[in-house]
């Protein structure tokens, strides 16, 4: 337990990825099992252990130290679990010398035990293992059990982690995960070369093909007539996995998210894998209309699904490609016969909440050039080209599939605040806080409201430039982060504007990122929150 | 306690505490005619006042950072040697806190008190440990008086950072401290942890760590970095002042893993404030179970208590039985810590 709070504290101050993955890499190489086996779950979100609600942490805590004391220092550091942490007396008989020692907890027991109890024994076990633990031990326990570890690793990360552990890529990891239960021991056997690569199971996730960017420049050395071209619509990547009554669907990174999507998996009556584009759609006519991206984030990240939320919000899947169709694996076939699959697969037999993505003529690419120029219809974020003779091939594969966005939408806006950036650029001022005008309560009065947050887009010189006219313009410092005289225009590109509550200027734009700095354009010259308005 | 009350002698005046019949005051925040100096961090130590009586240290480290004429007339007065100041018997005693730091015990008509200036319990290679004395009036600084802080052992925090050192064997690592007593105090437990790498230095930590050395104080080899290149220093550890941890000055740096080393990093919300990858623990100031402690060791029925957060030390000193009081002094700053 001590070894795994010491990596949870690690993480939870490091923003570097690479620096991330080797903190969870040698904390995998130096923890046997069961332990790393849980800490994985832990991290991957894949524990199931009982929750402990924050008033039984606070009477523990208040049972040990005082009231008085408890509320002083209770506002003073402004969280609970790590008041309770750090405010639990040292126990001369446990670790007050907080060595990572014989007397700590171990991880697997702390977990088995947790799953075997009834709440009414949580108290006291808790009690047991805090005097045990020292101030970090104790406050990754209380995060543990109060369900959110918030130290900035999502579950693609902590894979990526044990994929580079065990030297293999990735993809074998996602392909296996979703047959695989805590604390993995069977997992780690193959990683450590002690045993054979685990069995997959039939409603395993299928590493996903994906895309690279398109590179306009080399559009005249590809043959039109070898490529098939499709909308990239703009909602979310997902595989549909459905098996003998079983089903299950994983987004992009090999997440499941079935449990948020019950529309969806009421309508998977088949057996089979495919891939497609998850979105909000109404019936229309015959066909369905295709809502904004924002209206799907509506139903993303969401434990509980209410009635509403599938009335006002019905999810739709898009189909791109057909993976497995009964037994027989299609993915070593050419992209031509598995379309053609994937269309016979359909026509057998629609089905409400699926349509397919139809493929758009063309014969050459000025053609194409000149749909995604005109494309800026909802639900559309730009071109697919993918090769007629191309397998299904998992990750990201050079040469088969390309993306070809539509152009960004631009605005001009003014630099507000600036904080310094992290890893690398901890020492430079490289995240921005950009605004646009407003009129305010005083007539012909205008005020800047933030739009956007921007951390890329520029150059490393641009970088510089933007630093030092941070540090030149400073006016006042909250922590971290820097107001600065509102003097600097900046265009930002960026994917689309939604609507947004949380906002002040009642807008959120999608990706914004630095364009151009407009070093010679007027603060007062730059765009207005309507012209955003507009965009919506 | 056989004579006044020292509530009838020292007061708190706008220029900080005052000690009627010694005519001084103690740690001053603006120029006076007569001070005594507990120790040379600057909202302590200033400069410009008339007559000064402190360690031969802190007066060595007020000329460092103010130059030889910091003040009219310099006193250097050795440990539990008394000295009269008027009607006053002045006694300067080990505070533990950094080199030269002294507590001030004032004994007046048999009724004694101490000013504690900034003090630590804990041992510490860079200066002589806290010698506590009975008294009637204790006056306590209460930089970190909640029962959060707690510092761990100096040698779990040193693990951490060497650790670290392991895992990222490529990068250096870049650790802010103050430049009085907290750098010179991380090198002496580098040192006692078995690190023999030349230690590297921010230009601006050199003065007061030769300082430190000629006191006697074991540092090893270290090296202010200017000229080296980037790649003479992976995998070394450097040190700075706080400020310079996101300064333009870490630019020339390979890589740096950034740590802090600050009593405060036991609170995240704090050292993430910092942008610190790597808090350690260290702090040069007494924490909860030390203050508590403390009170008890010099057993005073009063506690005044200067500077830090008082309401959970009062409320704990008046469970021990205690009457406790806070005095309003300005000029404090927590940074130092």
């Amino acid at each position: 337990m001590q070894h795994f709070a010491n990596l949870l504290d690690a993480l939870s101050f490091q923003p570097a990825r690479n620096a991330k993955l080797r903190l969870i890499e040698t904390y995998l190489a130096h923890t046997p099992d069961p332990d790393r086996g849980y800490a994985l779950a832990a991290l991957t979100g894949a524990l199931n252990i009982p929750n402990a609600k924050p008033a039984l942490l606070k009477s523990l805590a208040v049972g040990q130290s005082d009231e008085t004391l408890f509320a002083v220092s209770y506002d003073y550091v402004g969280d609970l679990a790590e008041t309770v942490a750090l405010i639990w007396p040292p126990h001369a008989e446990g670790v007050a010398d907080t060595d990572a020692g014989t007397q700590s907890p171990r991880l697997g027991d702390v977990v088995e035990k947790l799953q075997q109890s009834k709440a009414s024994e949580v108290p006291d076990l808790l009690t047991g293992w805090l005097n045990r633990l020292d101030p970090t031990g104790r406050w990754a326990l209380l995060k543990l059990i109060t369900g959110a570890l918030r130290v900035g690793v999502s579950a693609r990360l902590a894979k990526t982690a044990v994929a580079h552990f065990g030297q293999v890529a990735v993809e074998e990891i996602e392909e296996l995960w979703h047959g695989l239960t805590p604390p993995y021991r069977e997992l780690f056997s193959w990683l450590s070369g002690t045993a054979d690569k685990p069995d997959k199971h039939s409603l395993s996730f299928l590493p996903l093909m994906l895309a690279h960017p398109l590179d306009e420049n080399e559009l005249a050395a590809m043959v039109p007539a070898e490529f098939r071209a499709e909308w990239k619509w703009d909602g979310i990547r997902v595989q549909v996995v459905a098996r003998d009554g079983e089903c299950r669907l994983y987004s992009r990174a090999g997440e499941e998210i079935s449990r948020a999507f019950p529309d969806i998996v009421a309508a998977m009556n088949f057996n089979g894998v495919l891939d497609g584009e998850l979105l909000v759609a109404r019936p229309d006519d015959n066909d369905v209309k295709i809502g904004p991206f924002n209206e799907l984030q509506q139903r993303l990240n969401r434990k509980a699904v209410t009635g509403r939320m599938l009335a006002d919000w019905p999810a739709h899947v898009r189909l791109y490609d057909i993976l497995i169709d009964g037994e027989a694996d299609l993915r070593p076939l050419p992209f031509d016969m598995r379309r053609a699959a994937l269309e016979a697969w359909f026509r057998r037999q629609p089905r409400p909440r699926f349509d397919l993505s139809p493929l758009i003529g063309f014969t050459s690419w000025q053609d194409l050039s000149d749909l995604r120029a005109g494309s800026r219809a909802a639900g559309i974020e730009g071109l697919m080209l993918k090769r007629a003779d191309s397998p299904y091939l998992g990750g990201r594969v050079k040469g088969r599939w390309f993306k070809w966005k539509r152009d960004a939408l631009t605005v001009d806006a003014v630099l507000m605040y600036a904080q310094r950036g992290h890893g690398k650029r901890s020492s430079y001022y490289s995240d921005y806080t950009f605004g646009c005008w407003q009129a305010g309560p005083a007539e012909d009065e205008r005020l800047l409201v933030p739009v956007g947050k921007a951390y890329s887009g520029y150059t490393d010189e641009e970088l510089l430039m933007l630093d030092r006219w941070v540090r030149d313009h400073t006016v006042n410092r909250f922590g971290p982060v820097r107001e600065v005289t509102p003097s600097l225009v900046v265009e930002l590109a960026f994917d689309a504007v939604q609507r947004s509550n949380r906002h002040k200027s009642g807008v959120a734009l999608r990706f914004p990122r630095v364009h151009r700095i407009r070093w010679d354009k007027p603060a007062a010259e730059a765009d207005e929150v309507s012209a955003l308005d507009r965009l919506i | 306690m056989a004579g006044p009350h020292p509530e009838s002698w020292l007061k708190v005046l706008p220029a900080g505490l005052y000690c009627e019949p010694g005519g001084f005051y103690i740690d001053p925040t603006s120029p006076v005619d007569r001070a005594v100096i507990t120790h040379g961090h600057s909202d302590h130590a200033r400069a410009g006042h008339g007559a000064v009586l402190t360690t031969a240290e802190t007066a060595a480290i007020m000329a460092i950072r103010y130059g030889e004429g910091f003040a009219g007339s310099v006193q250097r007065q050795a440990y539990e040697m008394p000295t009269r100041v008027r009607e006053v018997a002045v006694t300067l005693l080990p505070a533990g806190h950094i080199l030269g730091s002294a507590q001030v015990l004032l004994d007046y008509a048999g009724s004694r008190a101490v000013v504690s200036g900034d003090y630590k319990r804990r041992a510490d290679p860079t200066c002589p440990a806290f010698t506590p004395v009975a008294c009637d009036v204790f006056v306590t600084e209460a930089t970190f008086g909640l029962p959060v802080f707690r510092h761990p052992p100096d040698r779990m925090e040193l693990a951490k950072l060497l650790q670290s050192r392991e895992i990222f064997p490529e990068r250096c690592h870049l650790v802010g401290v103050y430049a009085l007593g907290k750098c010179q105090r991380v090198m002496a437990l580098l040192r006692a942890a078995g690190y023999d790498r030349p230690i590297y230095l921010h230009g601006a930590l050199l003065a007061l760590t030769e300082l430190y050395a000629q006191s006697g104080v074991d540092l090893g080899l270290y090296r202010v970095i200017s000229g080296m290149t980037p790649n003479q220093l992976r995998g070394e550890i450097i040190l700075c002042p706080p400020s310079a941890l996101a300064d333009r000055w870490s630019r020339r740096l390979p890589d740096p893993v950034s740590a802090a080393a600050s009593g405060w990093m036991r609170v995240r919300a704090r050292a993430r404030q910092k942008g610190a990858e790597l808090p350690l623990i260290i702090s040069d100031h007494a924490d909860w179970d030390e203050l508590l402690q403390t009170a008890r060791d010099v057993d005073a029925p009063e506690v005044w208590i200067t500077h830090g957060r008082e309401e959970g030390l009062m409320h704990a000193l008046t469970q021990q039985g205690r009457r406790a009081r806070v005095l309003s002094l300005i000029g404090r700053e927590e940074e130092e810590s």
